[in-house]
C-alpha cells in the first residue's frame, strides 16, 4: 500500500513541478506541446538498428531539464516504473535475431542486442519527453492548448474533470483500501468476493459524488460547458522555441552527428 | 497492455492517431446532441473512478497475483459508448502523460484497443446482445464475461498486429500472437468476473442506474452507423499500415507476397499515394540506410558478409562519436543548469 500511496504522491508532484517559474515554464504551452510531438517523431522514425542516430537527441531533455530546473533522478524513477512492457517486447530480438552486426575486437554484437538497445533508447527519450511536458506545463495548460488547438471541447473537459478528481477518489479508495487491510487477519477477506463489493460501494459513492458536483454546478450557473479562460499568447520566443528545436531535429535525423564526430576524430587520432 | 512509442513506427502511430482523433470527434459531436448534461460531470468522475477502483486489488485464489479493473467495459455499461469511449481516451491520456502508460504517439493505437474495441464492438454487439432490455443475473454474468473477455482479445490482436506492422519487434506475427493472446484470456476472464460483480452488485443496489445508462433510444437507431464508420476506417488504416510495411521491411510481407504470388514484389504504381509514400520514406530512410547504401558493385563483391555491413573500423567509430555526443549533451545540459541558478540566486 505505501506503494500505491507514493505512486499518488507521484502525480501530485508532477503538478507542483509545473508551477515554477522558469523559462521553460513560461513558454507558450502549445509550443511545447508540438515540439514535444515533433520530437517523438523524429526520435521514433529512426532505423531499427540505429543507436548512433539516436543518441545526439538525448539533447532536448538534457535541456529542458537544466532550463526547466526539473529533478533528474525522480524522472529517471519514473521512467523506469514504465519500462517492463517495452522491455518484455524489446527482449525478443536478442534472441531471434543473432546475426552478428557490429564487431568489436574479439566480440561480435548480434543485430537482436542491437535493435533491443535501440527500442530501448528510444522508450527512455519518448517518455522523458512526454513526463518533461507535463512537468513542465501542467495539466491544466496542456488543456488549454488542446483545446486551441482544436481538440474537441467535451473530450478537453472530460481530461479536466478526471484529473480533478483523481485526487478525491484515490483518496477514498486508500480508505476503502486501509479499512479492509486493518480488518484481515492472515490474508482473509483479499478474495474477490469483498473485493467486488468494494468496487460496488465505491461506484456508488462515486456516482452520488457525480450527481452532488451536477448540482453544486447548476447552482453556479453552468449550461454545459465550462469556460476556460486563460488567454494565450503566441510570442516570438514561442515560434522560435518551436522552429529552433524543430530544425534541431530534422537536422540530427539527417546527418548522423555521433558518425561525423567519431569519424574526425579517428581521422585526428591517425 | 498499453503500447509505448518506442515499439511502433511513425506511420502506424500516426495513421492511429487520425483514426481516434476523428472518432473522438465523432463521439463528442454525437454526445451533444443527444447529452443530458447531467452526464458531464458524471463521465469526468467516472474516469477518475477507473483509476481509483484500480488501486483496490484483490488476491487470486492459488496464484499469489492479484487481479484489478481493467475498466472499458464496465464504462460502457454505465455510460453507453459515445460518452465511455471518450472517458476510455481521457483515462489514456492521462496515464500516457502521468504515469508513462503508453506513449503519446502511440496513444491512437492504445485508444483503438482499449477504447474502441470495448465500447464499439463488445459492447453493443455482445454484451447488450447478451442481456437486452430486461437484465437477469446470469444475463450480467454472460454479458459481461463474454464481451469482456472478446474485448480484450481483439485489443490484444491490436497491439499485436500495430507492433508487428511497424517492423520494431523481430517476433514472427504467429509467436506474437501466441505470446499475447492467452495472456490477455486470462485477463479478460478476470475483467469479466469484476465487470460482472460490480454491474450486477448496482442492479441489485441501484436498478435505476443501468436502465438509465442504456436508455436513450435515439442513439440506438444510429447504432450501427459509427460501428460501420470505425470498421470501414480500420480497414483504410490497416490497408495503409501494410502498404507502408510492404515498402519499408523487405523480410516479412514481402517474402509472404513471393509465397502467394511466386513474385519478389507486386508491381506498385509509380505515381500517386505510392510514389509520394516512396519518396518520403527514401528522406525517412536515408539515415538508417546511410551505411549500407554502397554502390551496387560493392554490394555484390561482399555478397557473403552479413546484412548489414559489419566493419569494426566503423563500429569504432560510431561508438567513439556516441560518446562525444553523450559528452557534449551533459556538459550543454550542466552548463545550462549552473546559468539559471545563477541567474536566480
Amino acid at each position: 500500500m505505501g506503494k500505491i500511496e507514493s505512486a499518488l504522491l507521484n502525480i501530485g508532484y508532477l503538478e507542483t513541478l509545473s508551477y515554477q517559474q522558469t523559462p521553460l515554464h513560461r513558454l507558450d504551452p502549445r509550443a511545447k506541446l508540438l515540439t514535444t510531438l515533433v520530437f517523438i517523431v523524429a526520435v521514433v522514425s529512426c532505423g531499427k538498428y540505429d543507436i548512433t542516430g539516436l543518441i545526439p537527441f538525448i539533447i532536448y531533455p538534457v535541456v529542458l531539464i537544466a532550463v526547466g530546473n526539473l529533478p533528474p533522478g525522480y524522472l529517471a524513477r519514473k521512467i523506469l516504473l514504465a519500462a517492463p512492457f517495452a522491455f518484455f517486447i524489446g527482449i525478443f530480438n536478442p534472441l531471434l535475431d543473432r546475426a552478428v552486426l557490429v564487431q568489436l575486437g574479439p566480440v561480435g554484437i548480434s543485430g537482436g542486442w542491437v535493435s533491443f538497445a535501440s527500442i530501448m533508447l528510444r522508450f527512455v527519450l519518448t517518455v522523458s519527453a512526454a513526463l518533461i511536458l507535463i512537468a513542465g506545463t501542467g495539466l491544466n495548460a496542456v488543456c488549454l492548448a488542446l483545446e486551441k488547438m482544436g481538440a474537441p471541447r467535451s473530450f478537453v473537459m472530460q481530461i479536466l474533470f478526471l484529473y480533478r478528481y483523481i485526487f478525491v477518489l484515490t483518496d477514498e479508495a486508500l480508505r476503502l483500501v486501509r479499512a479492509r487491510a486493518l480488518r484481515s487477519f492472515q490474508g482473509r477477506g483479499m478474495g474477490f468476493k469483498v473485493f467486488s463489493y468494494m468496487i460496488g460501494q465505491l461506484l456508488l459513492r462515486t456516482l452520488d459524488r457525480a450527481h452532488r458536483i451536477h448540482l453544486a454546478m447548476l447552482s453556479r450557473g453552468f449550461e454545459g460547458k465550462i469556460h476556460l479562460v486563460r488567454p494565450l499568447h503566441l510570442r516570438s520566443r514561442d515560434v522560435a522555441f518551436f522552429l529552433g528545436w524543430s530544425t534541431l531535429f530534422v537536422l540530427m535525423r539527417w546527418y548522423n552527428i555521433p558518425h561525423l564526430l567519431g569519424n574526425a576524430a579517428a581521422g585526428l587520432i591517425r | 497492455m498499453h503500447m509505448a512509442d518506442a515499439l511502433i513506427s511513425p506511420a502506424v502511430g500516426g495513421t492511429l492517431w487520425a483514426a481516434t482523433a476523428g472518432l473522438t470527434a465523432y463521439s463528442a459531436k454525437k454526445l451533444k446532441k443527444d447529452l443530458d448534461e447531467h452526464k458531464v460531470p458524471m463521465m469526468g468522475v467516472l474516469g477518475a473512478f477507473i483509476f481509483a477502483a484500480q488501486m483496490i486489488n484483490f488476491t487470486i485464489p492459488a496464484t499469489g497475483s492479484s487481479g484489478h479493473l481493467g475498466g472499458g467495459m464496465i464504462l460502457a455499461i454505465l455510460l453507453g459508448p459515445y460518452a465511455a469511449f471518450l472517458v476510455m481516451a481521457s483515462v489514456l491520456t492521462i496515464q500516457a502523460l502521468f504515469f508513462a502508460d503508453g506513449g503519446l504517439l502511440a496513444l491512437g493505437c492504445n485508444i483503438l484497443n482499449l477504447g474502441f474495441f470495448p465500447c464499439f464492438i463488445a459492447y453493443p454487439l455482445i454484451y447488450q446482445k447478451i442481456v437486452g432490455a430486461r437484465p437477469t443475473q446470469g444475463r450480467i454474468l454472460l454479458g459481461a464475461m463474454a464481451a469482456a473477455i472478446l474485448g480484450l482479445q481483439m485489443g490484444a490482436l491490436g497491439v499485436v498486429l500495430e507492433t508487428w506492422s511497424s517492423g520494431i519487434t523481430e517476433l514472427s506475427l504467429s509467436t506474437f500472437v501466441l505470446l499475447m493472446l492467452p495472456i490477455h484470456l486470462a485477463i479478460g476472464i478476470v475483467e469479466g468476473l469484476i465487470t460482472a460483480a460490480v454491474v450486477s452488485f448496482v442492479w441489485k443496489a441501484h436498478p435505476a442506474i443501468l436502465t438509465q445508462a442504456s436508455h436513450p433510444p435515439a442513439a440506438r437507431v444510429h447504432s450501427h452507423k459509427p460501428l460501420l464508420l470505425g470498421l470501414a476506417l480500420f480497414a483504410v488504416v490497416a490497408g495503409g499500415m501494410l502498404s507502408w510495411f510492404a515498402s519499408t521491411h523487405p523480410d516479412g510481407l514481402e517474402w509472404s507476397i513471393k509465397g502467394v504470388t511466386g513474385k519478389e514484389e507486386l508491381a506498385g504504381p509509380k505515381e500517386g499515394v505510392h510514389g509520394v509514400m516512396a519518396w518520403i520514406q527514401e528522406r525517412l530512410a536515408f539515415l538508417p540506410d546511410y551505411d549500407f547504401k554502397k554502390p551496387e558493385e560493392e554490394k555484390a563483391g561482399q555478397k557473403e558478409e552479413s546484412w548489414p555491413e559489419v566493419s569494426p573500423g566503423k563500429s569504432l567509430a560510431g561508438i567513439l562519436g556516441a560518446a562525444m555526443t553523450l559528452l557534449l549533451a551533459g556538459i550543454i545540459g550542466f552548463g545550462l543548469r549552473r546559468y539559471y541558478s545563477h541567474g536566480k540566486g
